[in-house]
């Protein structure tokens, strides 16, 4: 990808260069259009690296601040650490009703429950829209695509009565069920644009072999499809990580408490005291979501590329 | 025609095993979607579109009240408040989100050294931007004694005035908390401009044309099925936007409701007053606003979206 865009913008340099200095144009040397040329680069990566630090300020701000004693946090917009007060980590650890850790692993468990259920059931869907066909085809397609575009409030209110009757409201099911269900049709329809993209050959050879569709998905199809797996584990987990509205609403119970909704409660609990205990957990909350961007970027950067996906 | 040939047509009618034959399997691979459609959707959308003609709250048992909720609209100020809060935010975020991501996305579409890396620290900010983390973070920057008035002081102007607490400005910081995760747009306008052909610049550049020319008659024109795609998809999910006005006023809706966003508005009605009714008749308004400003977008892009055949 990188090469393909370097080749085509040395390229595009190439094009430029011989429009700016025409042959029979201006009689200067070649030497100080390469100067100006590297002056206009330098410019850039100036311009572009305090747009990098203006953009990244706040967070590296609220990383120094959860280092600092509470008296050194306000009122001083320097980065640099003078002490290492790991303290507001052991006090902002503990500072709520349960350890944090016990935040850390509700959120993994809805996390790596969702997660399970978006792949398991949004590739078997996708497989049977792209490669089978069966009566109501259309129409359960087009319905799928509808549902891309429904707020989550229009049904919300129903799901949640639904939940409160069969007394499920303070569990984990309410969040897991249904991405184990497949409303998460985004996936779906990403999963299936990715499978019409793979050759049928693939399946009429393995179908003339005896194999039926069961053998073609586990054995063809989903090996191929890594990517598009990939893309859509990365941002289940993104988004039910960051997922503030359906936490708030299904877990009222603290013992459940997600990450999210332990991180509010500080709020709530600590309004004026230890805001370096507030940081330092707000730090810790968005370690994992840096990691999934380190390990997972290229898959991230295609995903939003390809379907605009946030 | 004669009846050979027609019993062969009838032969190949749809109703041949080729046509059909996957209807089992089908249904053992859509099995989980099918039931996830019927009863977490279609079901609930039945349900909603019902109950927002009753008066429901949970305990009792919802009572049809007509056009009760909807003529409460008319009348309701809180809704007309949160409706203003939410237009601004959209008209004022959504289009300065985008220009920073496209202008961003044009520094750094030439052979730029560094490129991924730019790319990955602007794009930092919107894996952030929806978390609970950054809008407490929000919340101690433009708090009175916050990271912002302190920079103020170091210019000379010493204030201790909240901008999350007043209501002229709390709406401002979280317009630009939204512009700040302009990371994803400008993603998508990179990708954008690598399908822009080469040969294009090149022929322009032959011509004479001047960077801004190429810009304008290359460039801007290929660019604006992304641009469009973008406005549409932020529109979308900018009126879903929830968590950042909710943390910012602690659930409330900050001074004057400065902060009473649609869905916030919402979340009041059906989950704190438990107006379930109300809140369902809220949720359709918000999707009959969305289908409009989306049918009004894609009426519009006839007259400014450049598609090439």
């Amino acid at each position: 990808m990188t090469t393909e865009s370097t080749t085509r913008s040395a390229q595009h340099d190439v094009a430029a260069t011989a429009r700016t200095a025409p042959p029979e144009a201006a009689p200067r040397s070649p030497d100080g259009r390469q100067v100006r040329q590297a002056l206009r680069r330098g410019a850039k990566h100036v311009l572009l690296i305090l747009g990098v630090l203006t953009t990244l300020y706040p967070v590296l701000w609220m990383v120094v601040s959860s280092l600092r004693p509470d008296g050194q946090i306000f009122g001083n917009p320097s980065l640099l650490l003078t002490t290492l007060h790991v303290e507001n980590y052991t006090y902002g650890w503990t500072a709520l009703g349960r350890p944090f850790s016990a935040y850390l692993l509700n959120s993994a468990l809805v996390v790596i429950g969702s997660i399970i259920g978006n792949l398991v059931s949004c590739s078997m869907a996708a497989y049977a829209f792209a490669r089978l066909r069966f009566r109501f085809q259309r129409p359960a397609f087009a319905y799928m695509l509808i549902t891309i575009m429904l707020p989550v409030h229009v049904v919300i209110v129903p799901q949640y009565i639904l939940w409160a009757q069969a007394g499920l409201v303070n569990s984990f099911l309410p969040l897991i069920v249904p991405k184990l269900l497949a409303t998460d049709a985004f996936f779906i329809f990403l999963m299936v644009q990715f499978i019409r993209g793979l050759p049928r050959e693939l399946d009429e050879a393995a179908r003339i072999d005896g194999a039926g569709h069961g053998r073609i998905f586990f054995l063809i199809i989903l090996p191929l499809m890594k990517p598009a797996l990939a893309t859509t584990a990365i941002f289940t987990f993104i988004w039910t990580w960051n997922d503030f509205f359906s936490q708030l609403i299904y877990l009222t119970d603290p013992q459940l408490y997600t990450v999210p909704i332990a991180l509010r409660s500080f709020i709530d609990a600590q309004s004026t005291s230890s805001f370096g205990g507030m940081f330092a957990m707000s730090v810790v909350t968005i370690v994992p979501l840096v990691l999934a961007f380190a390990l997972g970027q290229k898959y991230l950067v295609q995903g939003i590329a390809t379907t605009g996906l946030k | 025609m004669s009846v050979a040939e027609l019993q062969r047509l009838a032969r190949r009618s749809p109703r041949t095993p080729q046509a059909t034959p996957d209807n089992k399997a089908a249904l053992a691979f859509l099995g989980p979607w099918v039931l996830g459609a019927l009863a977490l959707t279609l079901g609930p959308i039945i349900a909603s579109l019902y109950l927002s003609f009753t008066d429901y709250n949970l305990l009792q048992n919802a009572n049809w009240i007509g056009l009760a909720n909807f003529e409460r609209m008319l009348t309701d100020t809180r809704l007309h408040h949160s409706l203003v809060v939410t237009f601004v935010y959209v008209l004022v975020g959504v289009p300065g989100q985008l220009l920073v991501a496209l202008a961003l996305a044009l520094l750094l579409d030439r052979g730029l050294r560094g490129r991924a890396i730019y790319r990955s620290a602007f794009y930092l900010p919107s894996l952030l931007g929806a978390s609970v983390a950054i809008a407490v973070l929000w919340r101690l920057v433009f708090g009175g004694q916050g990271l912002v008035n302190a920079m103020l002081g170091l210019v000379g102007i010493h204030t201790t005035t909240s901008w999350i607490g007043s209501p002229d400005t709390a709406l401002g910081t979280i317009i630009l908390l939204h512009i700040w995760t302009f990371g994803s747009p400008m993603v998508i306008f990179l990708a954008g401009l690598r399908q822009i052909p080469v040969e294009l610049y090149e022929a322009a550049a032959t011509d004479g044309a001047g960077p801004w020319l190429r810009f304008r008659a290359i460039t801007l024109p290929l660019l604006t099925p992304i641009i469009f795609f973008n406005l549409v998809l932020a529109i979308i999910n900018s009126f879903s936007s929830f968590t950042q006005a909710f943390i910012v006023s602690g659930g409330s809706g900050g001074p004057s409701d400065s902060l009473l966003f649609y869905t916030l508005y919402l979340y009041q009605e059906g989950f704190s007053s438990f107006r379930m009714g109300y809140a369902s008749a809220l949720a359709w308004l918000l999707v009959l606003i969305i289908g409009a400003l989306t049918a009004v977008n894609f009426w519009l892009s006839k007259y400014w979206v450049h598609y090439d055949n």
